[in-house]
């Protein structure tokens, strides 16, 4: 196995003043797509946020490509590398199309995506670049989510909760496109309600329950049971 | 004929209200804080313009040469030293701290200047003035209202043409996702503050070479920019301007009509459209 792009240890992480993640251990290796599973609640948006910086920790819980960036601000880890495509889109409504993918290249880092890239693959972003971004369907403003965060060419991809929101067909399409997202070499961290799409385009899985890692393993052979049992809690 | 002059004189005029307001705009637009010490700087930038033509022998205008990136350095200095710690979800803490900036930079120009009415000394241009259809225009404010229009464009170019406008959109839009696009909202809320207060010097010098100034008269012109955004509708730049020209006009009419009443000709104006259109004329940002 490769050494691990990214490494929690023992990340405990507070919401607020609440405690939401109690000595999370957790890896992801150089090009692996890993699903977070967890009920609401469970810690999964504070895993996201302590991951990309939004919410800042003791700087050793989090290793990336070795170096400590657990204390390091947002900005600071997304020039790393690491971008979020945040729950609820969160898109800046002040900003057309275009503008919000541009500022996600802000951070001028170099790969393979650019504005061209990211039409090519959300033709329809290309027709509706000049309109604000909240004119937009709620598929296509995931698109833009996505895309933004594509712009920053960054190595770890994290995205929470895609689908929440988004009608099924839309939800379809996005799975479908995800592969060729995150492509070769990318690494990705899915947080994600709906288990089946999560453990269908992962390889492994971690599941959290009341802020602790309650199951992880291979996700083509995750069993049902436990799964529900290290969902739910229940016995 | 006397009317047409007081509207011509006071629309002018409204273009150096639009410079006290444009600075008090940005900073309101970019991060929601209302800077009380504003017309405290705009005296501070006139001083400075001051202390840059007796000391070097400038003329003030090329004194802006100076004046302006000095102000834009105090703007980032002051944004990352102080202001910067009092923004939050509360809206009191960044009043308080600029209400106390205000008595401070009132004190420290009284205690350099003192309290003595000072002017700059700008020549000709003092007096000059073109004839218009049987107006005569100060080549003063005639130069004043251009260089009022041409900020403006710039900061309105600047806001929806460049990188940094959308760096300045996207941290006032959301300050968290602005930071995952990896910029620095500390760094950024700094720029707005240095743009800011670089307009300001521009303010400040315009003012200090028509009329006499003295450590105090920052309130009022805090009073007059306010005016000016209020009336133009917030977040608007274009708006401001416009908002400086009513608030102009109504002054000069009321003192046409009675000397004692400009000041408050304006207030009233004032009044008037908040009553009327309580989110000014032309709003942008809707809450």
């Amino acid at each position: 196995m490769p050494d691990p792009i990214l490494k929690l240890n023992s990340l405990n992480a507070f919401y607020g003043d609440f405690q939401a993640l109690y000595g999370v251990n957790l890896e992801v290796s150089q090009g692996e797509v890993l699903a977070i599973i967890g009920a609401n609640g469970a810690g999964k948006t504070t895993l996201m946020r302590s991951i990309s910086g939004l919410t800042q920790n003791r700087a050793d819980m989090v290793t990336y490509r070795g170096d400590a960036i657990g204390a390091l601000r947002a900005d600071q880890v997304a020039a790393q590398g690491i971008a979020l495509v945040p729950e609820g889109r969160q898109l800046f409504p002040s900003l057309s199309v275009e503008e919000n993918l541009m500022i996600g290249g802000q951070v001028g880092r170099k790969g393979p995506w650019s504005l061209d890239a990211v039409y090519r693959l959300f033709p329809i972003l290309k027709e509706r670049r000049n309109q604000q971004s909240t004119s937009l369907s709620g598929g296509q403003q995931q698109m833009v989510a996505i895309g933004r965060a594509l712009m920053a060419n960054p190595d770890l991809i994290l995205f929470d909760e895609i689908s929440l929101g988004l009608a099924p067909i839309i939800i379809k399409d996005i799975y479908a496109a995800l592969p060729g997202i995150i492509g070769e070499g990318m690494s990705a961290l899915i947080v994600e309600q709906d288990i089946t799409k999560a453990l269908s385009v992962s390889s492994r899985f971690y599941c959290l329950q009341e802020g602790r890692v309650s199951l992880e393993g291979a996700s083509a052979t995750a069993a049902r049971e436990d799964i529900s049992r290290a969902y739910f809690g229940v016995e | 004929m006397e009317w047409v002059n007081a509207v011509v004189q006071g629309s002018l005029l409204g273009g150096l209200y639009a410079l006290f307001a444009a600075g008090l705009s940005l900073i309101f637009g970019v991060m929601r804080l209302v800077n009380i010490a504003h017309g405290d700087l705009i005296v501070l930038g006139a001083y400075l313009g001051l202390t840059v033509t007796t000391l070097l022998g400038l003329h003030p205008l090329v004194a802006l040469i100076l004046v302006v990136p000095t102000m834009a350095l105090i703007g980032y200095v002051l944004q990352r030293g102080i202001l910067n710690q009092t923004l939050g979800k509360d809206i009191l803490p960044p009043l308080l701290v600029t209400f106390g900036l205000s008595v401070i930079i009132q004190n420290a120009l009284l205690e350099t200047y003192s309290a003595d009415p000072q002017k700059m000394n700008a020549g000709a241009l003092e007096t000059a003035s073109v004839s218009v259809g049987g107006l005569s225009l100060g080549l003063l404010p005639l130069l004043t209202f251009g260089i009022a229009i041409v900020v403006i464009a710039s900061l309105q170019w600047m806001f929806y043409r460049t990188a940094l406008g959308r760096a300045f959109r996207a941290t006032s839009d959301n300050q968290e996702i602005a930071q995952l696009m990896g910029l620095n909202r500390r760094h950024i809320f700094g720029l707005a503050m240095a743009l800011a207060l670089g307009v300001t010097a521009i303010a400040g010098i315009m003012l200090g070479i028509r009329t006499s100034f003295d450590p105090s008269i920052g309130g009022g012109r805090l009073i007059f920019g306010f005016e000016a955004v209020i009336i133009g509708g917030l977040g608007n730049l274009w708006g401001t301007l416009i908002g400086g020209v009513i608030l102009g006009v109504a002054q000069t009419i009321g003192a046409k009509i009675d000397p004692g009443w400009q000041l408050l000709a304006g207030h009233i104006a004032f009044l008037v459209i908040l009553a009327v259109r309580p989110n000014g004329l032309f709003p942008r940002i809707n809450e």
